[in-house]
């Protein structure tokens, strides 16, 4: 079985919660988490509604696997419709909360209105309860998460909530759990704001001991993680270096995008690299990195616990920030530092624990203080709309303030919450924005790597590495290397990556484990702990069915074929310099065959026969 | 031969897979907060510390219970709770001085690690070694090695 089977509704105009029966025919059809929390939203929200109005919901959702020995068991996900967007998101992230969300008995929670006051949620086991949160409005995520600590005494309660820029309308607002951990993307955390909701503690003591078949489940479980500790990525480079093992290779290969994507290729990327945090700094002979650390269940431990450099500018006199605290991970020390042209590790490390404390996608954020870079150095950004930060590329002072700046609601923050794209046709600079579906770039290049250009281009919450992360197979050979130039197979690529990753995000598995895991190793996880036929193909299809569905939300949200774009430069500026120079992204090559491959009609819609085939 | 569970804090990471082994071997379900087993968290150092039962020879647990609910299990040397003896007077609990056996209110008596009848699970599930089970009379004996390293002439270059 694995799921508890379990749903907790909380109405926040009414000030209800009520447990209702899980529906199992869905959750056959959607298995769990990303997949059958976007089917609830599909069916209870109306596409059209304004993401920040008490129409849209907020689920928090936990997979089957959540809280089981299976390696990676860590997973949730914030499911809602994204403000960044306005497309469907759903933020996956790992810590303790899923897993806890499970034992105390739920499947998932769905918030529904708006609260007149603020309030978080409590939940311990099957009791759940609203409490009042005036006191905690207009503080840090941390320091939320240390009031609810004290106040309920109980160290084991987990803790999801919302720092200070989602309270002041920061459009890519994280949800916060246990202190490092982010649903990061698409701003779910915004939303959580606009229904006057701080936290949601829980705790809970009941267990998952209703797998299906607990023997199976447990010689699948074992002999997958037999397979990630083999691994080379999952068994050595991820523990050890954490995905921060990327920023040389990328930049080695010609794919690391700088300063809002001008440039391609950083100069400092290596002082922002894996090896950087390892290296022991002058002052105190320690390396940035103290150690890696793991989400609930995970046999990888990629996660980095750093400390900044005492003497460093940004922390020589805020000793609160001289502790260990959770670490740059690769996508954050791109946007933080190639894309801002910042190579001061220490400076993007301050920056990284500011994200985590008040609860910022860090993606978002690096990639939308590059675009005012940008329009700062081209003279449409001024130190009069800064509040007189000289805010150029690679300014590592200028960046550290403006990101103080954005967390204590100074003067820049409401501009720089805007997120890239609104905040470039604010200025008048539109083609300056570094974004699909109005989200923000990650950290590869789409004319050096072509195939994660067309995953960009289509991916159902906006420009995402975590919807089709082709870069296993363009850059690393995984499953089998495809060349980083060539279009053609990228749509089928490319396809493949989105379904099997939908399907790997609805299991509460990370998609981390793909670098050693294929289909055969999961679907039997799977099969074990849950009801119903699970086999690969079944996970497969239900993968595909889920993308769909996604699709579908989009388009009746009033998404064409024309949002799946990505930006002018990316398509006409070519690649200066470097192993990938006079390269272009090449999507009109890719796009046709991606909808045909996708079973759609020529302009992106998704016909009646593919609908029914998908159970759709 | 006895054996001992080794614990060395500096490679856990944290991920609590030995708490699920442990809760599971026992109860049948992955569930923590009925582990015998805990991984605390020292959040401002970033540090992590699995602890449990050391199984003391002259067990303070053992000798402070009024109605003999703790006895050894004489093939691992485990110190065990007997459950239907045990009248959850929390004595124990408060003779042992590392907080190791521990009251449940699931069902009112006192629990501990029982090494499993000598296989122990929080062992076998531990990714990175954190926790082993090794020969009771090495404890202490990687310390010796590592200090012994240092003593080598090439010393810099090994240890």
């Amino acid at each position: 079985m694995s799921w508890t089977q379990k749903v907790l509704r909380v109405n926040l105009a009414e000030g209800s919660c009520t447990s209702e029966p899980l529906n199992m025919e869905w959750a056959k059809l959607y298995l769990g988490q990303r997949g059958l929390a976007s089917k609830y939203l599909s069916e209870e929200v109306d596409p059209t509604c304004d993401p920040l109005g008490p129409e849209n919901k907020l689920i928090m959702t936990t997979g089957p696997l959540t809280g089981t020995m299976a390696s990676t068991s860590g997973r949730y996900s914030c499911v809602t419709k994204g403000p960044l967007t306005g497309a469907i998101a759903c933020s996956n992230s790992g810590g303790f909360f899923g897993a806890e969300m499970k034992y105390a008995g739920w499947d998932m929670i769905i918030f529904e209105g708006k609260s007149d006051k603020p309030v978080y949620l409590l939940v311990q086991n099957d009791k759940a309860e609203l409490r009042d949160a005036s006191h905690m409005w207009g503080k840090t995520a941390w320091e939320t998460d240390e009031m609810i600590h004290a106040t309920h005494q109980d160290p084991q309660m987990r803790i999801a909530c919302i720092g200070r820029p989602a309270e002041n309308g920061c459009l890519y607002a994280a949800v916060m759990n246990d202190r490092h951990r982010a649903a990061g993307r698409s701003g779910v955390g915004t939303v959580m704001a606009s229904k006057n909701l701080k936290a949601v503690a829980i705790r809970g003591t009941q267990g998952i001991g209703n797998v299906e078949d607990a023997g199976a489940f447990m010689q699948a479980t074992n002999d997958a993680k037999a397979v990630l500790a083999e691994n080379a990525v999952t068994g050595q480079g991820l523990p050890a270096y954490g995905t921060q093992v990327l920023m040389n290779v990328i930049n080695g290969i010609g794919g690391l995008p700088a300063r809002n994507m001008r440039d391609v290729g950083f100069e400092g990327a290596e002082n922002i690299s894996a090896e950087a945090m390892a290296e022991p700094r002058a002052s105190d002979g320690k390396p940035n990195l103290t150690q890696n650390n793991a989400c609930f269940g995970c046999t990888i431990a990629c996660g980095r616990i750093s400390t900044v450099d005492p003497t460093h500018f940004s922390v020589k006199d805020k000793p609160e920030y001289q502790i260990a605290s959770g670490g740059l991970e690769y996508e954050a020390a791109w946007a933080l530092g190639a894309d801002t042209g910042v190579d001061d590790l220490d400076a993007l490390t301050y920056v990284n624990f500011l994200c985590n404390e008040d609860g910022m996608d860090p993606i978002s954020f690096g990639a939308t203080v590059a675009a005012a870079m940008e329009m700062f150095e081209d003279g449409v950004i001024t130190t009069e709309h800064t509040g007189g930060v000289e805010l150029t590329f690679g300014n590592a002072e200028a960046f550290v303030a403006i990101a103080e700046q954005m967390c204590q609601g100074g003067a820049f923050s409401e501009d720089l919450g805007l997120g890239s794209k609104r905040l470039c046709e604010k200025y008048g600079k539109p083609d300056l924005s570094m974004t699909v579906k109005g989200q923000e770039f990650p950290a590869y290049d789409p004319r050096g790597i072509q195939g994660i250009g067309l995953n960009y281009a289509t991916s159902n919450r906006g420009a995402c590495h975590l919807r089709g992360y082709t870069i296993a197979s363009e850059v690393l050979g995984i499953p089998v290397k495809t060349e980083l130039n060539d279009t053609d197979g990228k749509p089928e690529l490319v396809k493949a990556f989105q379904d099997a990753t939908a399907l790997v995000d609805s299991s509460g598995l990370c998609i981390f484990t793909t670098f050693a895991w294929g289909m055969d190793n999961i679907a039997p996880q799977i099969d074990a702990a849950c009801e119903g036929d699970w086999s690969v193909e079944n996970c497969l299809e239900t993968g595909e069915r889920i993308w769909n569905m996604e699709r579908l939300f989009n388009e009746a949200a009033g998404f064409t074929a024309d949002d799946d774009k990505l930006p002018k430069r990316l398509l006409e500026e070519a690649i200066k310099d470097g192993p990938t120079k006079g390269q272009v992204n090449r999507l009109g090559e890719m796009l046709p065959k991606y909808y045909e491959v996708r079973g759609w009609t020529p302009d992106g819609k998704i016909p009646e026969e593919t609908r029914k085939r998908l159970s759709l | 031969m006895q054996k001992s569970l080794h614990i060395d804090p500096g490679k856990c990471t944290g991920c609590l897979q030995c708490e699920m082994a442990c809760s599971f071997e026992h109860y049948g379900s992955f569930n923590p907060s009925r582990s015998f087993i805990k991984v605390f968290t020292f959040h401002n150092e970033g540090r992590f510390a699995p602890y449990t039962c050391t199984q003391c020879d002259e067990a303070w647990c053992m000798r402070a219970c009024p109605v003999d609910a703790i006895g050894i299990d004489h093939s691992t040397g485990a110190k065990v709770v007997y459950e239907d003896k045990c009248v959850g007077c929390k004595v124990c609990t408060i003779a042992c001085p590392f907080g190791t056996i521990n009251y449940s209110q699931a069902t009112g008596k006192v629990v501990k690690c029982d090494l499993c009848g000598g296989d122990p699970q929080c062992a076998s599930a531990c990714p990175t070694s954190a926790i082993t089970y090794v020969d009771a009379d090495w404890t202490g004996y990687d310390r010796m090695m590592a200090s012994a390293a240092k003593s080598l002439p090439s010393a810099e270059a090994t240890a």
